[in-house]
């Protein structure tokens, strides 16, 4: 059971040869029996989610049924859930329980899923390894068997951990700079980035408001198809949610993809690419050839500077959301504030972790008198020019394809000691941040036992052909198929 | 990019974070690291290019004047560290 798709589990539950209070106690047993080992969940809401199992059985047989009725899941915990804990991963949000749902949280509700809990995640979605977590690191499911302890990227690390290693088929993520792009592919799943605005940031606690987005995971294409139908559209809660029409991304999966332009931004394939890591990636551009796409090089010249752009523009927008966080009207607060400053100033530097407060003072330099127009400014000129580097490639191909990460999942503790070189693992996701484009990871080989996740790039709001080529690459391999032993 | 000793304890005020005097060198270090990768940027021609603010380049979206919220301020202060009266609680600002 616990390897079925949500598609499977779908018709299982459709067909009557399962009931969701079934499904949700398989996937709890599982939670409770292997999550000591990843620590991808920081809340598991049994009690909850047993509840809303037996609802969304009396819904089915009342027939009123969706795909999602029934089917458990789980929400990273940068998504507001009414009642429910709600961290960020933080120790200023330790406590923390909303009254209100995220529009994404609403929208699962409403179809009828059954969500498990809350996972874990880099504190303020900031990492890219899951080790800035205050509820501890995750360790990737990848291995695991030869006992090496892997860190499963960020900062959707939880989320990514926890769908590898059946303990649900599907969950919520966010990717403000790669943090669900880097995560699918070090842990060997599926995952999405919808364009800007696609999905709402409403109750999505903000880390870059300008970058952040929602998305999806789960291990096969459809999966993630049959998640954005459920989290796409517009919200009026959400200013910068886009108004336009919403199509069945299930519905043009199988189209076939002879004629399909793809290019290969050769920025991609530099010298900070393992030849192993190029090899694997060629093979799935192959893939795609013999299903008739066709494939050329193109060019991102700006590409290379979107690592400094971005550490300007999301430290900046960091800061001013971060502002909120005053130990006044919800959250941490310090023990015997002795006046107003104090209270503010100790509150923040005890309620937030090291790499939290590194973005926020960079954010607060960038954005200081005097350095304004260096900093800041200047890195918004470039993102243009980053923005105009896709709008150009987009003129020639349909798609773009690329490696995920430079390479696989490194230890954990390898780059904590210099937040530079960990800033470097999102060099090929970033990007695409910037401009505001959808991206995917898709599995595509293995390199010394680990995953290999294969980028598509599509331009704005063409969603439906990056499912459209995942599917149908998911046809002729088995790469997402496989399982951490 | 060196960033002072003096920078740092002036931006640790703008951004209401206590940091300890032992805390500072190690981020001098770090934040003139991340400096450092940020100047790369100084490189880039970008004369006659306009700031992009959002990917879609949309504006403000305005809506009726019309109250659409309820009062819930009972819900939204029982979450508070600290209220009496309905009013949130701060150490005295005026003696």
């Amino acid at each position: 059971m616990h390897n079925k798709s949500v598609a499977e589990l779908s018709r299982d539950l459709e067909s009557g040869k399962v009931s969701s209070v079934e499904l949700a106690q398989q996937f709890l047993d599982r939670i409770k029996q292997q999550d000591d080992q990843f620590n991808s969940f920081i809340s598991v809401t049994e009690d909850q989610a047993l509840a809303d199992a037996k609802a969304a059985d009396e819904q089915r047989a009342a027939g009123n049924a969706t795909p999602w009725t029934g089917i458990p899941f789980a929400h990273k915990d940068i998504f507001c859930t009414s009642g429910v804990r709600t961290t960020c991963g933080s120790r200023m949000l330790e406590n923390f329980v909303p009254p209100y749902n995220a529009t994404v949280t609403e929208n699962f509700r409403k179809a009828g899923a059954v969500c498990l809990g809350k996972t874990n995640m880099d504190e303020f979605a900031m990492g890219s390894s899951n080790e800035s977590s205050h509820f501890g690191p995750v360790t990737n499911p990848w291995g695991l068997s030869n006992g090496e302890k892997r860190v499963p990227g960020g900062s959707s690390g939880g989320s990514a951990a926890a769908v590898a290693a059946r303990l649900v088929p599907a969950a919520t993520a966010t990717d403000t700079g790669g943090s669900i792009r880097q995560p699918a592919a070090l842990c060997g799943i599926t995952g999405l980035k919808p364009t800007y605005g696609r999905v709402s940031r409403y109750g999505m606690i903000a880390f870059a408001s300008s970058l952040d987005q929602g998305g999806t995971m789960a291990r096969t294409a459809e999966d993630n198809a049959l998640m954005l139908n459920v989290m796409a559209g517009f919200d009026p809660k959400d200013s910068t949610s886009v108004d336009r029409a919403v199509p069945d991304y299930t519905a043009t999966l199988n189209e076939p993809l002879k004629g399909l332009r793809i290019g290969l931004p050769k920025e991609y394939f530099s010298d900070q690419l393992s030849p192993a890591m190029e090899e694997q990636v060629r093979a799935a551009v192959k893939e795609y050839e013999k299903l008739g796409a066709t494939v050329k090089e193109v060019s991102l010249p700006n590409a290379k500077l979107a690592i400094a752009a971005y550490y300007v523009i999301a430290p900046a927008e960091a800061s001013a959301n971060l502002s909120r966080f005053d130990g006044v009207r919800y959250g941490y607060r310090c023990e015997d504030p002795k006046d107003l400053m104090d209270l503010y100033t100790r509150t923040r530097a005890e309620g937030f972790g090291t790499e939290v407060k590194r973005r926020i003072l960079v954010g607060t330099y960038a954005l200081s008198a005097g350095y304004f127009d260096a900093y800041y400014l200047k890195a918004q000129k470039v993102r243009r020019l980053i923005q105009q580097d896709f709008i150009n490639a987009f003129k020639e191909v349909d798609v773009l394809m690329s490696p995920t990460t430079p390479s696989p999942a490194f230890a954990q503790g390898e780059k904590t000691s210099d937040p530079v070189t960990m800033y470097l693992e999102d060099i090929f996701t970033i990007a695409v941040n910037l401009a505001g484009v959808p991206a995917m990871s898709v599995p595509a080989g293995f390199v010394d036992g680990l995953p290999v996740g294969l980028q598509i790039i599509a331009n704005y709001f063409d969603e439906a052909r990056l499912l459209n080529a995942a599917h149908q690459f998911q046809q002729v391999t088995d790469w997402h198929q496989r399982e951490p032993q | 990019m060196t960033i002072s000793r003096e920078d740092i304890e002036k931006v640790a005020v703008l951004a209401r974070i206590r940091v300890d005097d032992e805390q500072v060198s190690a981020l001098e270090n770090d934040l003139g690291n991340i400096l450092d990768l940020v100047d790369q940027l100084s490189a880039a021609d970008t004369d006659a290019v306009e700031p992009l603010a959002h990917p879609l380049d949309a504006v403000q979206r305005l809506r009726p004047d019309e109250v659409t919220e309820t009062n819930q301020r009972e819900a939204f202060q029982a979450i508070a560290p600290a209220t009496e009266n309905g009013l949130y609680l701060v150490p005295r600002v005026i003696e």
